[in-house]
């Protein structure tokens, strides 16, 4: 029952003279939310990157459910069951709520060179994609153009587009970061929900949301991981509180 | 639930008002031959077909640059090849050599048509594969070099004219319909734009056209989705190069002149123009920019030879302050007469 869904070895990745990995070693427990947390500038997003194929590692390995993910592009790695949100979104902002997450049910479905028949009428997808809104809380938004939504609707609509393929690791960059405190609660709800179903690697800020939820917590700096446990180890431990939560106050 | 069927309502009355309004201008460009016979004008027919042709090209160029966000700087190389299929075609027809061994000859437009657009999807496929692999200033640049060689080789290429290009005597022939007559080979013309264009709506509007968007939105979130962009960015550029050989083709026979003038890179730039013009990524802008840009000229043209110095910078101006081009400002009067 404790299977290893992500398992990072030995991860090395320097921009110059700036190591973003050192040797960085990392398990993720199948079911688990393992949470990462370090302060700006550790290299967190570096390491999401490289687990989905965007960031190219200068070294170590990377295997998915048992599977190397070693030299496959981030749709191949897609298409195996990995799925991330981004920091800051990326998402189709001329068009609506509903189209991008229908997109994203449709590219779940396999390839698109269908031709004829039209997207806005395709019951196999909007189907799923209502499903999917209704359950991200977007539902009113639906008709609504994504450049006019609220900062806290990207970060929901990132999720959605996230869970629309139905991954079996989700990667979460900062899901909660600009949000106010009712949307932070709102989200933390949410991945609770999704807890069991979906492994999740959690990179965040707001330490309320980070004990709320997690599992497992590893304290990233200067690109290495300097103490992994349970909530309460990370707590008691003192380089994390010296070097990190202390930060906090 | 209430609001969604009102919003559906809406939906299907605005298509509905854009179906009737689409069918009363084809009924109109279609009638337009009798118009300009009865005012005493046939020269309009001519110009009309031309904008009629250059609306193929421009709507087909427009998938790439308007849709995918493929901004190509080399689609007269493409509109060029199809003009040079039909010139090739009908010089061997009438000399009857052979080209490789082959008797290729021909002078029937239901051969010349597809022959250019299987031979300019060919084309643009190799280039476009090539091409593709650069992205943003780099990829305007290449895809401007390969049009620029492609030029070069014609200019050189002295069998088949060079610099002078290829006189072609007769247009080809259609069964059952007299091409020579200019009302005819109109009719013709806007018959192709119609079903080209109304072939492109269905394109933009399936899971094809769906992804060509998200790709000029936003690449990374395509990968993020598991979306491989690069054979969907390529067929798109080949779907549009085919459109710009039929356009090209067309042309050919209603100038009865090919020349490597047509894939000039001034001509490419007018493309983009038309796109930008009537407002990249929708239906019909591209084809009402092609009108705009070939009437502009025409209208300057006779005011002063130096239009050129005119044209540009109200283009400039025009592509300033109508965001969204000629459909963006036609959106807009609609929408202030609908609050
Ligand atoms: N493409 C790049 N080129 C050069 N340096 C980079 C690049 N990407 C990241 N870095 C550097 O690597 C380090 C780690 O960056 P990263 O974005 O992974 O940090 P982070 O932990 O996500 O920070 P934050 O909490 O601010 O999001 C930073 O010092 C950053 O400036
Ligand atoms: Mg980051």
């Amino acid at each position: 029952m404790t299977e290893i869904v992500l398992d990072v070895r030995d991860l090395t990745k320097s921009y110059g003279g700036l190591k973003a990995s050192d040797h960085l070693s990392f398990q993720l427990t199948r079911g688990d939310i393992h949470a990462v947390i370090g302060p700006n500038g550790a290299g967190k997003t570096t390491f999401i990157g490289q687990v989905m194929g965007d960031v190219r590692p200068d070294h170590g390995s990377i295997t998915f459910a048992g599977q190397s993910l070693n030299g496959l592009s981030t749709p191949q790695r897609v298409r195996l069951g990995l799925a991330r949100t981004f920091q800051i979104p990326r998402l189709l902002k001329e068009q609506s709520v509903e189209d991008n997450i229908a997109l994203a049910v449709q590219a779940r479905q396999g390839h698109s060179f269908l031709f004829w028949s039209a997207v806005a009428q395709d019951r196999s997808l909007l189907d799923p994609a209502s499903e999917i809104m209704r359950r991200s809380a977007l539902s009113a938004r639906a008709k609504v153009p994504v450049a006019l939504l609220s900062h806290g609707e990207h970060k929901q609509l990132e999720l959605a587009l996230a869970l629309a393929l139905r991954p079996q690791l989700l990667l979460l960059d900062e899901p909660m970061a600009g949000m106010g405190p009712s949307e932070s609660r709102a989200m933390v709800q949410i991945l609770l929900g999704l807890k069991g179903q979906v492994s999740m690697l959690l990179v965040e800020h707001d330490m309320d949301a980070v004990f709320a939820l997690a599992d497992r917590i590893s304290v990233l700096v200067y690109g290495r991981i300097i103490a992994s446990g349970t909530p309460q180890e990370i707590r008691a431990n003192a380089e994390v509180r010296a070097a990190y939560l202390g930060e906090e106050g | 639930m209430a609001e969604t069927n009102i919003n559906l309502a809406a939906g299907a009355r605005s298509w509905r008002w854009q179906t009737a309004v689409l069918i009363g201008l084809v009924l109109l460009l279609a009638a337009l031959p009798l118009l300009a016979n009865m005012l005493g004008m046939p020269s309009l027919i001519s110009l009309a077909t031309r904008i009629v042709i250059l609306a193929i090209a421009a709507s087909s160029l427009n998938l790439a640059l308007g849709y995918a966000g493929l901004i190509s700087f080399g689609h007269a190389a493409w509109y060029g090849i199809g003009a040079y299929v039909v010139g090739i075609l009908y010089r061997h027809f009438v000399s009857g050599e052979a080209l490789l061994g082959l008797p290729i000859g021909s002078d029937q437009l239901l051969i010349t048509l597809p022959a250019a657009m299987l031979i300019t999807g060919l084309c643009s496929g190799l280039i476009g594969a090539l091409a593709l692999r650069t992205s943003g200033v780099q990829f305007i640049m290449i895809t401007l070099a390969f049009a620029q060689m492609i030029f070069f080789f014609f200019v050189a290429l002295k069998a088949y004219g060079g610099d002078d290009g290829l006189i072609i005597r007769r247009r080809n022939e259609l069964p059952f319909v007299d091409l020579r007559e200019n009302e005819n080979f109109y009719w013709l013309s806007l018959l192709i734009a119609v079903v080209w264009i109304l072939l492109l709506s269905r394109i933009v509007q399936s899971r094809f056209g769906a992804v060509l968007t998200g790709i000029r939105q936003s690449e990374p979130r395509m990968a993020a989705l598991g979306i491989a962009t690069y054979p969907y960015k390529l067929v798109a550029f080949i779907l549009s190069g085919m459109g710009c050989g039929l356009a090209g083709a067309l042309m050919a026979n209603h100038a009865r002149f090919v020349s490597p003038d047509m894939m000039h890179w001034t001509q490419s730039g007018e493309f983009m123009i038309m796109v930008i013009l009537g407002g990249a990524g929708t239906l019909l802008g591209p084809a009402a920019g092609a009108a705009m840009l070939i009437l502009l000229e025409m209208q300057l043209g006779a005011v002063t030879e130096h239009w050129q110095i005119i044209l540009g910078p109200l283009l400039v101006l025009m592509i300033l302050f109508w965001r969204g081009g000629l459909s963006g400002l036609w959106r807009q009067m609609m929408g202030t007469r609908h609050d």
